[in-house]
């Protein structure tokens, strides 16, 4: 499934919130990961993890270093995903977020 | 330990339990003789030769938002909330962060059911689909580390690990902390959630649960001739202890006097406890010792009475061996008969609902007391099966609250009144 640019910054802010606790409303494009949303570095893993299941890409650790925004991170995925490499490990897709 | 050193007081109480969700609903049920034992309608339930459990009925969700939820084991979040009460309960006292402390325990058996939930994804899905979280919800000091946060306790955060009696020996750390000087607050208690499988089969195995499946809200009989074993149940019960001093100099509510803890060991098996209770009479001779009163002044004690065979005959003798001829006076109730057993939660539900009898002057019921064992009998204690009013009199009023863990371990909390 095609999502724009737009919806995956939605679906990212929507997992933040509910991963980390982050009011949507305060996830921005150029919001700094750490440093303005001060998401710690167990709760990164934990959006990592929701993130690969709900866009169906992995995220390697050596990726991380590059991302450092929240528009890091869409473009990051948007990239991957037209690529059409996708590296995602079997699962089901949508259930991470919901069941954990 | 005479009273004149730093004298500890509690100050506020938290419970959340099969019985309620709160200290007042919890206490009210324990009065009025109800049980909080139900059949599990779990599947797994089938497999096992037990499928009967006390638990929670209230759902932490309500109260926890979700997203620190999701990285707490339910026996972090049952401990939470109990000791959210508790701090609310004693007026959320005005403390330096450097002299308040936490000594919770969890460790019946902790985040068991997390780590185990943990080897199944590891085995299906691989370990980078193990939450970030897992190793804070398994280790078992996970509880008191949260509430330390929650209060910024920096005296301390302290997690004694004794089985069943972890409850009752997090609360006499707590007193420790105070009367050493190291603390003026600490918010001790003790919490479990274990109603997993394996909980019930490793209990199973030992025969140490009572199987009587098709009749649940009778089946944690302690004292009782047709006990069986013992029912699991989960909750917290927490309070907060002050150093007089501190209490005083908040005009704080004084809810008792923690007078004085026991301990001892029985050296003799790692599961069964020894039949002579010799461990048992030494932990409540300690105890009174260190509240520095004499038996005549105890009016009520909470038995640790699990509904075993051997436990509680031998925790009956204990009891008349330690208190000598004033035990006639004492009325003995047995609150697992109701909130089933919480292991780790055990001895800090059970101080919470001493502190209760002691306030109100009444004993909770023993329930399920329809044909006492004549050897307990024997021993002359005085069990009450209902609801029956502490002997009023000798002051202060002491209650006692035992507690025995796997291992040998025996604790002994004393209260008193104000």
């Amino acid at each position: 499934m095609v999502m724009t640019e737009h919806e995956i910054f939605s679906c990212l802010a929507e997992i933040v919130e509910q991963v980390a606790g982050i009011a949507a409303g305060r996830v921005t494009h150029e919001a700094d990961i750490t440093d303005d949303l001060d998401i710690s570095s167990l709760s990164l893993v934990e959006i990592i993890v929701a993130a690969e299941d709900k866009f169906d890409v992995e995220i390697p650790d050596e990726a991380l270093k590059d991302l450092r925004t929240v528009q890091d991170f869409v473009s990051y995925v948007q990239r991957v995903r037209r690529s059409g490499v996708s590296l995602s490990v079997p699962g089901d897709a949508d259930a991470a977020v919901a069941a954990t | 330990m005479s009273n004149s050193a730093r004298q500890v007081v509690v100050t506020g109480l938290g419970a959340v339990t099969p019985l309620g969700e709160d200290v007042s609903s919890t206490w009210a049920a324990l009065l009025a003789g109800k049980s909080g034992v139900c059949t599990l309608s779990d599947s797994w339930a089938d497999e096992l030769p037990v499928r009967i459990a006390a638990p929670v009925r209230s759902d932490p969700a309500a109260l926890i938002p979700s997203h620190q939820l999701r990285r707490m084991d339910r026996s972090e979040q049952l401990a939470l909330i109990a000791a959210r009460q508790a701090w609310q309960d004693a007026g959320a006292p005005e403390v330096e962060p450097h002299r308040l402390g936490v000594s919770i325990a969890t460790t019946g058996l902790g985040g068991l059911g997390v780590a185990l939930d943990a080897y199944d994804i590891l085995r299906t899905k691989g370990w980078r689909r193990l939450s970030p979280f897992t190793l804070p919800m398994f280790m078992p000091n996970g509880a008191a580390a949260w509430i330390g946060i929650e209060f910024g306790a920096r005296a301390g955060v302290h997690t004694p690990a004794s089985a069943c009696a972890s409850g009752a020996e997090a609360i006499g750390y707590g007193m420790h902390m105070i009367r050493s000087g190291r603390a003026d607050v600490v918010i001790v208690g003790g919490a479990e959630a274990a109603i997993h499988p394996l909980t019930f089969a490793m209990f199973a195995v030992m025969r140490a649960v009572s199987c009587r499946n098709d009749d649940p809200e009778r089946a944690s009989r302690p004292f009782d001739k047709a006990r069986d074993g013992f029912v699991l149940g989960e909750g917290a019960g927490m309070m907060v202890l002050e150093s007089a001093e501190h209490a005083a100099r908040r005009g704080a509510d004084v809810l008792a006097v923690a007078a004085g803890v026991g301990y001892s060991a029985d050296a003799y098996d790692v599961a069964k406890t020894a039949p002579d209770g010799a461990g048992s009479v030494m932990a409540i001779q300690q105890a009174l010792a260190d509240a520095d009163i004499t038996p005549e002044h105890v009016v009520h004690i909470n038995a640790h009475a699990t509904s075993t065979l051997v436990g509680d005959a031998a925790e009956a003798m204990a009891i008349s061996q330690a208190i000598g001829t004033a035990v006639s006076g004492i009325a003995v109730s047995a609150t697992k008969s109701m909130t089933g057993h919480l292991l780790g939660g055990a001895g800090a539900i059970e101080a919470v609902a001493t502190i209760c009898a002691l306030r109100d002057s009444v004993a909770p019921p023993t329930i399920n007391l329809e044909d006492p064992d004549d050897e307990i009998i024997a021993t002359g204690i005085n069990i009450a099966a209902e609801p029956r009013e502490l002997r009023s009199g000798p002051w202060p009023a002491v209650a006692l609250s035992n507690s025995y863990g796997f291992g040998g371990h025996n604790v002994t909390l004393a209260f008193m009144t104000v």
